[in-house]
Parts: structure tokens; C-alpha cells; sequence
């Protein structure tokens, strides 16, 4: 048991332990709380990968923004300031049954594929993966389409949100 | 001989040391690397601690200036010792925890706080031969620990129990989320002109000439971009004490507020010093930095000071901007400007990168310029019409009264 | 060294935890949550595969990036719509909002 390995398993049970609060926890900002538990367990595990890029993006685009907004949308969407009443719905034994039968499904699914438990090959010490990043988002040959029809996309929900959630003034006229 | 060593590359030297004593004891080697670098981010954290007070007195003095008159001057020569005495103040207040209040989480949100800050310190290049990390994503890194320090805004109105603590955080994170973007646009520019995100990079890049002076504009609105992150004058809608008495932190007592205030006086500090790595030219003064790294740090924090002496200057000066002006600001004006000037840069960075330097300055230069011009013609339009407007209203007032 | 497995076990068990998420709770935006459980599971699973083959290959870490920008869009849309049913119905309990049932 090397120190990486030990090092993973902890991240691995902080990960799975957190979000396993966010979906039975009754109070739903502690949901969100451990949801961004969860999301900085991530970004670790993205370090672990040598996808340093991706682990910072993961921090600034979920937890600065996505988990905000979530904070934000339940303060915005209840009468009063604590929850009451049963958060699961009737039957969520049936829910447990049919997460481990797809948890099962998968694993089974994985652990007949030959590659399954290979190790991971040396990163090279010299390999600018992040300008390698740069080039494959923006080369005709690789996946300039992809990411511009990501910023479209995104143009698209900034537009629809903003027009979906507008409450105009009552009274004077928009500005 | 020994000393020589120590005085041109202090962490390697104490590092090796170190490792020595440790394996000389008979701990495993990634143990001894652990532990120093534990060690490490330790004497950071104290020493940045320990310059915060002395940042407290700073700012006394400094707006005591501003406003006239002399400030602390009773405890020790000058007031020195005048953040000592804040410290026991705070230390001695009776810890309130509000009724209601969500225990944990109420907690958690002034260290967090303040952890946000203190990670800051980890990419800054203090020296050519200190640092903490070389992250070769360091100015993203920025803004990541920035939107820890968002969300303990939050948690910690929310833990309040509180509905004004709650009014001023949700005007203030959306301030903070909105002046993220022209902040990651204008630290783009840097990144540009240096060819990397690494701090370390962008400040070997202004060894010859320094980023001012390339994109004055630039610097500018991450300035304006900065001090609204910071929750600071005039944006400072979180602690609006004539509105709402504290903002966030109303239900803070002691040294849950003192976490709070010096880690907002530390932010200022920490992002002055970032204004001067990204703009100013970091430890480079004419080749005075190769001297020796405490040299280099000095340099540098003397540039820290000049960018928090700025910051403070327009807090103590400018008037308080209203939330619906504050956004109206961001998102019709410093945006687009930070986008224009991301672009235009760019443009000119690919066309003008083979030419002599000579012609590359003048050239950036000139872009800053005439985009600036533009601005403040097209805005001077826009204050035209709307004098004229006002002014056509009231002679027709004037005339219909006659 | 970390066998590949590890990590895909982790991401599956991940995402069925977000998939119980999503069909037992009863308020929309606890829907959601269990919903951004699964996409960082799948994130997980692309940058693994991407590191533990062939690492000049970018299409791992390009798709993780595009994740990144659907979840950011679909976040923002959904709540943007629950906050408007709230402003409507008054309710955000999914099971309330059956106007359009048979």
C-alpha cells in the first residue's frame, strides 16, 4: 500500500461519503454543503490524474458558481427558513434497490473489459499537457467545433435563464 | 562560504538541512519531504500573519491621514503597538453564538475566510528563487481561491439567522461573481504577453520592461476589477455601516470578526502584491533583485504597499456606489471594455511579436491609448445627450412656467 | 501506482448514488444536486481513461471540458425554471406540480 494509494482511498471516502449526505440530509443548504464537499474531493482527485488545468477549472466553475447559484436558488424557493417534513419520497427502499443493481450492473460490465486494472503509464516531465489543451481546443483538425458550439450553448442558457427568471419592476418602465 | 550559499538560495539551504537532520534520525524520505514542506507552508502562513498586524496600523494611520487627522499615537511611538491592543480587545469579547444560529457552519465560515486569503500566498514568486508552488496555472488559481472566499460570504449570512446579514451577502456575492469576469479577462492579458499562466512566468517576462507600461488599460480595470472583488470602497455594499449596520459579518463578535477584519485588510495586501506581479513587474527594479532573494522580497513588498496604498486611497476618497449602478457598471461598461481590449491585444501581440522591441512597446502602447480615447469619447457622447436631454426638460419647464 | 479500476469503481458508485438522488427526493432542487452527482462522475471517468491511455490523446480532456459547460447551463436553466414555478405555484415539491397529470 503505497502512500498514493492511501492517499487515494481517503479522498475516495471523503468523495462517496459526502455525497451520500447531500441526497439523505434533511436540511437542504447542508445539501449544498456537502455538495461542494464533494466537488473539492474531485478537484483533488483531478491533481491525483495530472489534470492540474481541469482540477482548478473544477474549483472556479462548480464550487464558485454552480454551488452558488444552488445556495441562492433554495434560499429563494422556500416560505420559511427551515424544512419540514419527510425529504425522501414513499418507496426510496425501491430507490436503494435500484442504485446497487446499476452500481452492480456496471461493475460487472467493467471488470469483464481486459484493460480493467491497468496501471497507469509514467507521465512524461516534459509534456505541456496544458498547451497541448490550448491547441486541440482551437485546431481546425481537432475540436474547435465542439467548443464553439459549447459557447453557444452557453450564450443560449445565459439568455433563456435571464428571460425564464426576469421579474419585471411593477411601475416604472425597464430600463 | 556557508553563508553565501544561505544568502542566495535560503529555502534550498534550510531544505537541505533539514533533510539531513530528519534522515539522520531515521524517518523514511517521502516522511522528511512531508514534513518540510509542512514546515514550509507553516512559516508562510505566520509570517503573513505577523505582517497583518503590522498592515492594521498601516491602514489606521493612513486613514487618519486621509481624513485630516493623526490617528493611534497614544500606544508606543507613533501608535505602533496599537494592533496589539486590538488583538486583546477582540481576544477578551464574549463569544456570542446567535439563537438559531446553524452551529457548525456558523463556525466554519471565518475560517474559511481567511483560509481563502492565506492560499493566495502559496503561487506568489516572492523572490527568483521563492515560492511556495510553481503552478503552471497560477493566475486561474487566483480566482479559485477567490470563490472559496465567495462562498464563506454566504455561510456565513446564511448561519446568521439573520435577514440583513442576508441582504448584504446576497448583494455582495453578486458583486463578487460578476467582477470575476472582467478580472479573468484583464489577468488574461498578462498571460498573453507572457506566453503562460505561471506567476513565475509572467514576472520573468517583465525582466526588460513591465506590463504597465505595455497595457496601462489592462492594468486599470484590474485594478477597479480587484477592489470590487475585495468588497472594498466604493463597492463595499457588504459592510455598508450607514445601510445595514455590518452586512454579513453583523452577528460576528470577537475574534470571529477579528478572522474576518484581517483577513479583509490581508486580501487588500495580497491583491495589491498581485497587481504589481502582474502589472508592475513583481521583484524586477533595473537588475537591483539579483542582489540577493530578501532583496528581491523587499522590492516586492514595497510594490505590495504601493498597490494597497492605491487601493486604500480611493476607498478613503470616492463615495459608495449603489448595487443596481455597481452591476449596471460591471456588466455594460468593464465587460465589454475587458473584452475589446483581450481581443485587441491578442491582434496585436500575433502581428507585432516578430518586430524589434522597440516597435512592440510603442506599438501596445498606442493600442491602450487610442482604445482609451475611444472610450472616454464615446462616454463623453453618452454624457452629452444626457446633459442635453436634462437641459431641454428644464427650459421647457422654465418656459411653459412663464 | 493506482490501478485504472479504482478509479471507474469510485465513478460508478458515484453515479449510482446520484442516481438515487434523483428518484428519491421530493424537491426540485435536490433533484438537481443528484443530478450534478452523476455529471462529475462521468467527468471522473473521462480523465482517467484520458490519463491512463494514451496521454497525447486530448479528446479525454476536451469532452470533461464540454461536461463542464452543459452542467454549467443546465444548472443555470433548471433553477432559473425553478424559481419560476416557485414564484407561480408557490411549491417546489415535485410531486406538487401536477397540473399537466392525467
Amino acid at each position: 500500500m503505497t502512500v498514493l494509494q492511501i492517499f487515494f482511498l481517503i479522498v475516495a471516502l471523503v468523495i462517496l461519503g459526502s455525497s451520500l449526505m447531500v441526497v439523505t440530509t434533511r436540511n437542504l443548504i447542508h445539501a449544498a454543503l456537502w455538495l461542494i464537499v464533494t466537488l473539492f474531493g474531485v478537484a483533488v482527485l483531478y491533481a491525483v490524474l495530472n489534470a492540474g488545468f481541469l482540477a482548478v477549472v473544477q474549483v472556479v466553475v462548480y464550487i464558485g458558481a454552480i454551488a452558488i447559484l444552488f445556495i441562492f436558488a433554495v434560499m429563494l424557493t422556500r416560505k420559511e427558513l427551515r424544512d419540514r417534513g419527510p425529504q425522501l419520497n414513499r418507496g426510496w427502499w425501491l430507490n436503494v434497490i435500484i442504485a446497487l443493481l446499476t452500481f452492480g450492473g456496471l461493475f460487472w460490465m467493467l471488470q469483464s473489459w481486459n484493460g480493467f486494472s491497468k496501471t497507469a503509464a509514467a507521465f512524461p516531465s516534459s509534456y505541456d499537457a496544458l498547451g497541448q489543451l490550448g491547441n486541440a481546443l482551437i485546431s481546425p483538425n481537432a475540436f474547435v467545433l465542439p467548443f464553439e458550439v459549447a459557447s453557444v450553448l452557453l450564450l443560449a442558457a445565459l439568455v433563456g435563464a435571464v428571460y425564464i427568471a426576469f421579474n419585471p419592476p411593477s411601475g416604472d418602465s425597464r430600463k | 562560504m556557508n553563508f553565501w550559499y544561505f544568502w542566495f538560495d535560503p529555502i534550498n539551504f534550510i531544505a537541505r538541512w533539514l533533510t539531513g537532520l530528519l534522515t539522520g534520525w531515521g524517518l523514511a524520505s517521502w516522511l522528511t519531504s512531508l514534513i518540510i514542506q509542512l514546515v514550509g507552508a507553516v512559516v508562510l502562513i505566520s509570517l503573513m500573519m505577523v505582517f497583518d498586524i503590522f498592515l492594521v496600523w498601516v491602514e489606521r494611520k493612513v486613514v487618519a491621514r486621509f481624513q485630516d487627522r493623526l490617528g493611534p499615537n497614544r500606544v508606543g511611538p507613533f501608535g505602533i503597538f496599537q494592533p496589539f491592543a486590538d488583538i486583546v480587545k477582540l481576544i477578551i469579547k464574549e463569544d456570542i453564538t446567535p439563537d438559531g444560529a446553524d452551529k457548525v457552519v456558523y463556525n466554519l465560515a471565518p475560517v474559511l475566510s481567511l483560509m481563502s486569503v492565506l492560499l493566495l500566498w502559496a503561487v506568489m514568486p516572492l523572490a527568483p528563487v521563492i515560492f511556495g508552488v510553481d503552478l503552471n496555472v497560477g493566475a486561474l488559481y487566483i480566482i479559485a481561491a477567490g470563490s472559496i472566499g465567495t462562498l464563506s460570504i454566504i455561510m456565513a449570512a446564511w448561519a446568521s439567522n439573520n435577514k440583513f446579514a442576508l441582504i448584504g451577502a446576497f448583494r455582495q456575492v453578486a458583486v463578487l461573481v460578476s467582477f470575476e469576469i472582467p478580472m479573468i479577462a484583464t489577468m488574461l492579458i498578462p498571460t498573453i504577453l507572457a506566453g503562460s499562466m505561471g506567476m513565475n512566468e509572467i514576472v520573468q517576462g517583465q525582466q526588460t520592461v513591465w506590463y504597465v507600461l505595455l497595457a496601462p488599460l489592462a492594468a486599470l480595470t484590474f485594478l477597479i476589477a480587484a477592489i470590487a472583488e475585495l468588497g472594498r470602497s466604493p463597492f463595499d455594499l457588504n459592510e455598508a455601516e450607514s445601510e445595514i449596520v455590518a452586512g454579513f459579518h453583523i452577528e460576528y463578535t470577537g475574534m470571529k470578526f477579528g478572522l474576518f477584519y484581517a483577513g479583509e485588510l490581508l486580501h487588500a495586501f495580497t491583491f495589491g502584491g498581485f497587481w504589481a506581479i502582474l502589472f508592475l513587474g513583481g521583484y524586477h527594479l533595473f537588475g537591483l533583485e539579483n542582489l540577493g532573494p530578501l532583496v528581491a522580497v523587499l522590492i516586492l513588498f514595497a510594490k505590495a504597499m504601493f498597490g494597497y496604498w492605491v487601493i486604500m486611497w480611493i476607498r478613503y476618497t470616492v463615495m459608495r456606489i449603489r448595487i443596481d449602478q455597481m452591476l449596471a457598471f460591471n456588466w455594460k461598461f468593464l465587460t465589454p471594455v475587458a473584452f475589446v481590449l483581450l481581443m485587441l491585444t491578442a491582434l496585436m501581440n500575433a502581428l507585432l511579436r516578430p518586430a524589434s522591441s522597440g516597435i512592440y512597446i510603442a506599438g501596445m502602447l498606442l493600442t491602450n491609448v487610442v482604445l482609451g480615447w475611444i472610450i472616454v469619447e464615446i462616454l463623453s457622447g453618452f454624457g452629452r445627450r444626457e446633459r442635453q436631454k436634462a437641459e431641454g426638460v428644464a427650459t421647457a419647464a422654465a418656459s411653459a412656467h412663464r | 501506482m493506482i490501478p485504472l479500476s479504482w478509479f471507474l469503481i469510485l465513478s460508478a458508485a458515484l453515479f449510482s448514488i446520484g442516481l438515487f438522488g434523483v428518484l428519491s427526493r421530493k424537491n426540485a432542487v435536490a433533484i438537481l444536486l443528484g443530478i450534478e452527482l452523476m455529471l462529475n462522475a462521468v467527468n471522473i471517468n473521462m480523465v482517467s481513461f484520458w490519463r491512463y491511455g494514451d496521454v497525447s490523446q486530448m479528446a479525454g480532456q476536451v469532452f470533461a471540458i464540454i461536461v463542464f459547460a452543459v452542467a454549467a447551463s443546465e444548472v443555470a436553466v433548471g433553477l432559473a425554471l425553478v424559481i419560476s414555478v416557485y414564484r407561480r405555484r408557490n411549491t417546489v415539491i415535485a410531486e406538487e406540480l401536477d397540473l399537466m397529470k392525467w
